[in-house]
This record gives C-alpha cells, structure tokens and sequence, in this order.
C-alpha cells in the first residue's frame, strides 16, 4: 500500500524524522496554552486582589521552601462539598501574582486556598510547632525551626524586584520600601505603619508569632496564611459580572 | 572517519575544548562560590568546581594513558561500541533506583507514623517527597533510559556512537545534576513545580547535558549503518527532544541574584499551572512512556526472539500517541480556575489516548506470539512482559480518571498516588528491571549469576506492587467518598481530620508494599553484582540479527 511506503521518509531520514515529531508535538501545547494569555476570560478583572506585602512574600517563600503544596491545595473546587468545608470556590484572579502558582494537585492536608483568618495566629504558632499538640490525628511534620530562624530580610527589595520583572505590578515605592514595609508588619507600633497600610490596602499589621526582637520565619508563615484568601470581598464579588 | 596516522600524539579538538572549558568553568564557580549569597549556592558551586577540577584531570589521565589514536571506528569489519558510558550509566540506574526506593519507603512511613519526620528541616516529608519522585523518575529512570538508548542506537545502526569524550559527558553531566538537584532539596532549594523542582542554575545545566544528549544521539542516527531506523529509535528520537522542549516551556525564571539559589517563574497563576502541567503530564508522556516503550520495542523482541508483531501498528502507535499525549495535561487541572474550554479539550484527547496506548500494548505483548512458552522459563522476559500488562493496566486507569466526574472524586486523593505507582513500579520499574537484567549480562560479556534470584525478585516486587495500588485504590475512594459524605440533614458527614485518621492502616499496608519493591530491588543489584565480579564468562554478543520493523 502506497501510504505505507510513504512512511519510509521518515524511516530513512533522521532529519526528516526529528522535525516530524517537533511539528506533531507542538499542535496540542500551542492550541492550549497560547489563547490563555490573550482571551480576556481567562483571568476577570476582580477587586482586591494585590500583590504580597514583603513580608507575606517571604512567608510564601517559606512555604514554597518547606514544600507545603505537596500535601495542602489552593484550589477550591466549584463543588458544593468544598464550598461548604473551604469556602468560595477559588477564582482565577485569586493567584494571578503567584509565581509560582501554588493551587497543588494532593490534600494529604485540608486545603488552605481560604484558611486566612480561620484560625488565630496562637493556634498556628502552635500548631506549626507541633501539629499535634492541637489535632492528636495529624500526620503533618512539626517545624519547630521556624520560631528559631530570623528571617533573612537583606535581599527583600531585590525579590519585589524579580517578581515586577516577571510580570507583578509592584510600584516604585513598594520596592524602594520593602524592607521597612516588612518590618513595620509585624510590629503595630512603628512608625511605618500608616505608609504601609496605604501600599497595601487592608494588610494585617500584628506580631504574628507573639514573640519580641527580629521577625522570624514563623512570622512570615503566618502572615502568608493569613492573608491567603482573604483579598476578595465575597459580599460585594458579583460572579455574572464577566459573563459575556 | 578514523583519525589520520600521525607520529606523535596530540590532543584533539574534543579533548582541548572540554579540558579548558570545563577548567574556565571551575574557576567561574570558585568565584561564585566565594561571592555566593546563600549556603545552598555556595555548597553547589563548590561542587561544580571540585567536579569540574576533577573531570579536567580524567581528561588528561585518559590523554596520557591512551595511545596516539582514538578508538577505531570498526574493528575487523565490525562496529566497534562504545559500551563504556552505557556501563557507567547502567550501574548509575540501579544505584539511583535502590537510593529512590528508599526515600520512597521513608516518605510512605512518614504518613503512617509522623514521627518519623523528626521535625529537622531536612528530614520532613516536603523536602523528601521531591527528592523521592526525582530519584526514581530522573535518576533511576533517567539514567536506565540513558543507558539503554545509547546501547539500542548504537546496535540498531550498526555503528559506534557519535562523539568522543560527548557521550561521556552526558552520562557524567547527567548525573552531577541529580547531585545538585537531589541536595537542593534536602537544603529546601525548590522552586515548587512537581517534577521540575531544580532551581534556575540546575536547569541551565541540564539544558547543555540534555542538547548534547540530543546531539550524541542524532549524530549516531546518522552516521547509521543501516537503511531503516529502527522503531524504538524513534521513540528514543521523540522521548528527548520532546524532553527538550518542555523543560525550556516550563523552566523559564528570573533569578533573584545570579549568586543565589532563589528565582521567580516567568509565568503566573492560572497561565503557571497550565504550563506546569503540559509539562508534568508530557513528562509521564514521553519520559516515563515514549523512552520505555522505545525499551519494550527492543528488548522484549530481542529476549523473545520474535520480530515486532506489528511493523504497521509501530508507525500508527507512535504517530498517534506522540499527537495525542500533549493534549493531555489539563486533566490535572479539572474543575479549578482553568477555563472549561482547555479542562474539556484536556479530558477529550486523554479519552483517545487510551486507543493508541493499548495499540501499543498489544503490539508488545502479541511480540510473544509463538514464544509464550518461554514465560514459563525465563523470568527476566515475565519481567518485561508483565511490564507492559501494567502499562495496558495504567493507560486504562488514567483515561477512566480523566473523566471529569471520576476525577471530582479522585483528584486530590491518594487514588492518584496508587495509579502512578501502578505506572511506575509495574511498567517502568519492571521493564527497566527486565532491560537491565538482559543489558548487563550483554555488556559484561558475563552469564546472568542466577535465574532463581529474578524469580524471587518478580515475586516479591509483584506482590509489594498489588499490595501497594490495592491500598491506595481503597484509601483513594475512601477519601474522596468521606469528603463528600452528608448526612441525612444536609451536614457534611466528616471533618477532614477523620478522613486523615481513616488512611492510616492503608498507610501501612502501602509501606508494606513498597518495602517490598524495595527488597526485590536489592535482591536485583545482587544479582547483577555477582553477575559483573562472579560471573561465568559467556561469548561476545553477536551484533544483534534484528532487522528493521518491516
């Protein structure tokens, strides 16, 4: 059969061969991935959602460090069992500025797109220390290190500066006040705070670890987790707005 | 193209290029090493420059110690392989397999008893379940796929491989970077995308491993011997170039400081996940199947010695699945913020997929037509046959969890978990077993020490398999049922902590079973331990009677 013999082309060269399989593979990825940067409904345009504080920067870093994502989601799912245990089903816009994204693909652990403010910072301090001391069952490693570790703030500009470079819309004078930014978090009583809280509009301001002296990792985890799914206000989101 | 006749010995262009750049290369690192801004970073570029101090002196040494020309071509009319990277490459793959099994056993009781996390930075389950699934699928896997492909390209075409000292350093290369990846994770040096864990500076490493991987590989292909290319080299062909092309999509970063191990992924949110997982589902596509399946096309009919089933079915087969299997990966993403559009076109090709998957099945397993006998007897071709029933089994299971419904119950839970271990123990564990069973026999020139230890090795792993994709099938749809669950006035049943609670005996049944592969995997490097040092000699291999697939 002639189609067969057609085939021999490829059989008897390589170069042939190699530029075949490049043009086949390239299809699937280019009909799939291309339309999501340029179709308008891929991410709707959402209010609240901003970029990290530094400091809750640095606590994602941590928890992208740790490899929190291997066991805890960020991803709740449209379905009427997850919205009931985790809250609303997360939007797209929620993790628009996540470099990486953290959505998971496994709950060893409850997912945590929305575990901001569920429980207070002492139940974390807690609980990230030795997860069972609170929840006798848990399976979760304790990471008792964190409270020991100050966090590395030397380089905080620097990181609001690659994530701008990658596509995040930190201004001018987010980057040049990182560092003070992240110190006046967690730590109600300084000066910086009004400045910061107008950067980044409702950020928790707290020592989140209860501890005095220099912010830690554990500080850092905290805010990050705390914050997480907060930024969306769901009283006001109006999911037929985007609808076309 | 042999080198032409000269009095005295000089060093060739390879040799000259590889010493002084590798020794620039070293200094380079001594810099960023003294410069470097964090201790993974500074531990790292140590390494590259203790390694590239090293490598230049096997340079010189082999220089030295070799006569005034490089090894023929041909020896008496015949190729002369290069066997000696497919060697190293070969050990590596059985090292690296019994290292990733056992952080895989550790991970498995960590869950079963968090204790054994020993709350260390190091030791917890977040930075050993990377370092578990890179062993097993990069170094282990890796270097078998590595091993065997430099081998099969080589016999296939009747010539010795392309390159010098290139061979040697994709072998070498390649697995200085699961040094530095596997260490990196340990220190927590991540940047969190599964199965594509290694910070900036270990992927720009292996890009130069892997192009020249690429290279080393075409070049033989066309220096070939033969008129047809054997069909398992084009699986190989498809494997690394494909490879290729999704870990430069998936992998581009911006450092934070070229002296520091921290960088920030070029994509984002929604646009991040969907590279992530084109990347991490193709990964299983073309590393963990094309690469394999190119192992099945050689292997099982060389041990079975019966021509391919179906030269036909090949050229449909690979055409067919190298299409449809990038289609794949928004399954892993059903039901989240990825548009419907692409979550449906994702489901859609993953139910095709299951057709050319079984057209390869099948054209393994009818291979054995006229030689089933011979699984009475040989427990090395049961190995590799059984291999490629897992495959069937797998590549059914992982349509069916494609189905959007199936998997608003599956994903998340551990049924995940036990139908890539169904993947990855029955098919890639057990066909890579059954190609180094016949590989080192035939590159020691040596008998096989014992028979007797395959069959306990099959036997034990089989039963740690079944023990441990039974486990997780039933914790799986416990899981996904218990989280579902209401009452019958309209409450969610359980609190997530009881469904935590309710896997743990499954937890240790699946650590049962994985100590199991465990063991047969040791019996394994036993065997060909004694194989290579105690081994009865046997004659050279033949050059292979293996025609091309027609």
């Amino acid at each position: 059969m002639s189609l067969w013999n057609r085939h021999k082309i490829f059989e008897k060269n390589s170069i042939v061969l190699i530029v075949g399989i490049l043009l086949v593979i390239a299809i699937g990825g280019l009909v799939e991935i291309t339309p999501l940067f340029y179709l308008k409904s891929t991410i709707e345009v959402v209010d609240g959602v901003r970029p990290y504080t530094p400091l809750e920067l640095a606590g994602r870093n941590i928890y992208v460090r740790e490899g929190c994502y291997l066991c805890h989601s960020q991803m709740i799912r449209p379905l009427r069992d997850e919205v009931e245990r985790y809250g609303h089903y997360s939007l797209a816009a929620e993790s628009m500025y996540d470099h990486p994204f953290q959505w998971g693909s496994k709950r060893t652990g409850p997912d945590l797109a929305r575990v901001g403010g569920k429980y207070s910072d002492d139940w974390h301090v807690t609980h990230l220390i030795d997860p069972r001391a609170i929840v006798p069952q848990s399976v979760m490693p304790g990471y008792p290190a964190l409270a020991r570790t100050e966090l590395d703030t030397s380089d905080i500009a620097a990181h609001l500066r690659t994530n701008r470079a990658v596509g995040v819309p930190y201004s001018d004078a987010q980057i040049a006040n990182a560092a003070a930014d992240l110190k006046a978090q967690v730590d109600p009583d300084n000066s910086g705070v009004e400045a910061f809280q107008k950067r980044y509009p409702k950020a928790l301001v707290r020592n989140f670890d209860g501890r005095g002296g220099n912010p830690t990792e554990l500080d850092a985890l905290i805010a990050y987790l705390q914050m997480l799914g907060t930024l969306v206000d769901f009283k006001l989101y109006n999911e037929k707005a985007n609808l076309r | 193209m042999t080198s032409p006749p000269s009095v005295s010995k000089s060093m060739t262009m390879g040799e000259a290029g590889l010493a002084s750049g590798l020794g620039v290369f070293a200094y380079v690192c001594l810099f960023a090493a003294a410069m470097g801004h964090d201790t993974a970073f500074t531990f790292h570029a140590s390494l590259a420059t203790a390694a590239s101090l090293i490598a230049v002196a096997a340079i010189l040494n082999r220089y030295f110690a070799r006569p005034t020309g490089l090894p023929p071509q041909e020896i008496g009319g015949r190729p002369n392989y290069n066997l000696g990277p497919v060697k190293f490459a070969s050990a590596m793959g059985m090292f690296w397999g019994i290292a990733g099994f056992t952080v895989g056993l550790i991970i498995a009781l960590q869950l079963a008893w968090p204790v054994l996390n020993f709350d260390l930075p190091w030791t917890t389950f977040g930075r050993l379940r990377p370092l578990h699934t890179s062993a097993v699928v990069f170094a282990f896997g890796g270097n078998v796929l590595i091993a065997t492909s430099f081998y099969v390209v080589q016999k296939t075409c009747r010539t010795r491989l392309a390159g010098d000292l290139a061979p040697w350093f994709v072998v070498v290369g390649y697995n200085f970077f699961i040094l530095i990846a596997g260490t990196g994770y340990l220190l927590g040096v991540t940047q969190s995308k599964e199965y594509a864990e290694p910070e900036w500076y270990a992927d720009l490493w292996l890009t130069i491993v892997w192009v020249t991987y690429l290279l080393v590989f075409l070049l033989t292909l066309v220096k070939r011997k033969e008129p047809h290319i054997f069909v398992a080299n084009w699986f190989y062909l498809a494997f690394i170039i494909t490879i290729a092309v999704l870990h430069l999509g998936n992998n581009p970063a911006l450092p934070v400081s070229f002296l520091g191990s921290k960088s920030y992924i070029a994509w984002g949110g929604v646009q991040d996940a969907m590279f992530q997982w084109w990347y991490g589902h193709n990964a299983v596509g073309f590393f963990l199947t094309a690469g394999f399946l190119a192992i099945m096309y050689y292997f099982i009919p060389k041990r079975a010695e019966r021509p391919v089933y179906s030269y036909r079915l090949s050229i449909i087969h690979f055409w067919a699945l190298i299409f449809l299997y990038i289609w794949a990966g928004p399954h892993h993403l059903h039901y989240t913020a990825l548009p419907d559009w692409a979550q449906t076109l994702g489901m859609t090709f993953s139910i095709m997929l299951w057709m050319p998957s079984w057209g390869g099945m099948i054209n393994g397993l009818m291979t054995l037509s006229g030689a089933w006998d011979k699984l009475r007897t040989d427990p090395v071709l049961r190995m590799l046959v059984v291999s490629v029933a897992f495959y069937g089994m797998a590549t059914f299971e992982g349509p069916m969890m494609s189905i959007k419904v199936v998997n608003s119950l599956s994903h998340y839970t551990d049924w995940t978990i036990g139908h890539v271990h169904s993947g990855a123990l029955g098919w890639v564990g057990f066909v890579s077993f059954g190609a180094l069973y016949c590989l080192v026999p035939w590159l020691w020139s040596r008998q096989l020490y014992s028979l007797k230890l395959v069959n306990w090795h099959f036997w034990i792993s089989t039963i740690g398999i079944v023990l441990y994709i039974s486990a997780m099938w039933v914790s799986g749809i416990l899981q996904g049922l218990m989280w579902r669950a209401y009452t019958a006035l309209g409450f969610l049943e359980y609190s997530f902590i009881e469904s935590v609670e309710a896997m743990h005996p499954f937890y240790i049944i699946r650590a049962a079973g994985g100590a199991l592969f465990l063991i047969g995997a040791l019996i394994m490097a036993f065997n060909l331990w004694m194989t290579v040092n105690a081994g009865e000699a046997r004659e050279a291999e033949g050059a292979g009677v293996l025609q091309p697939a027609e």
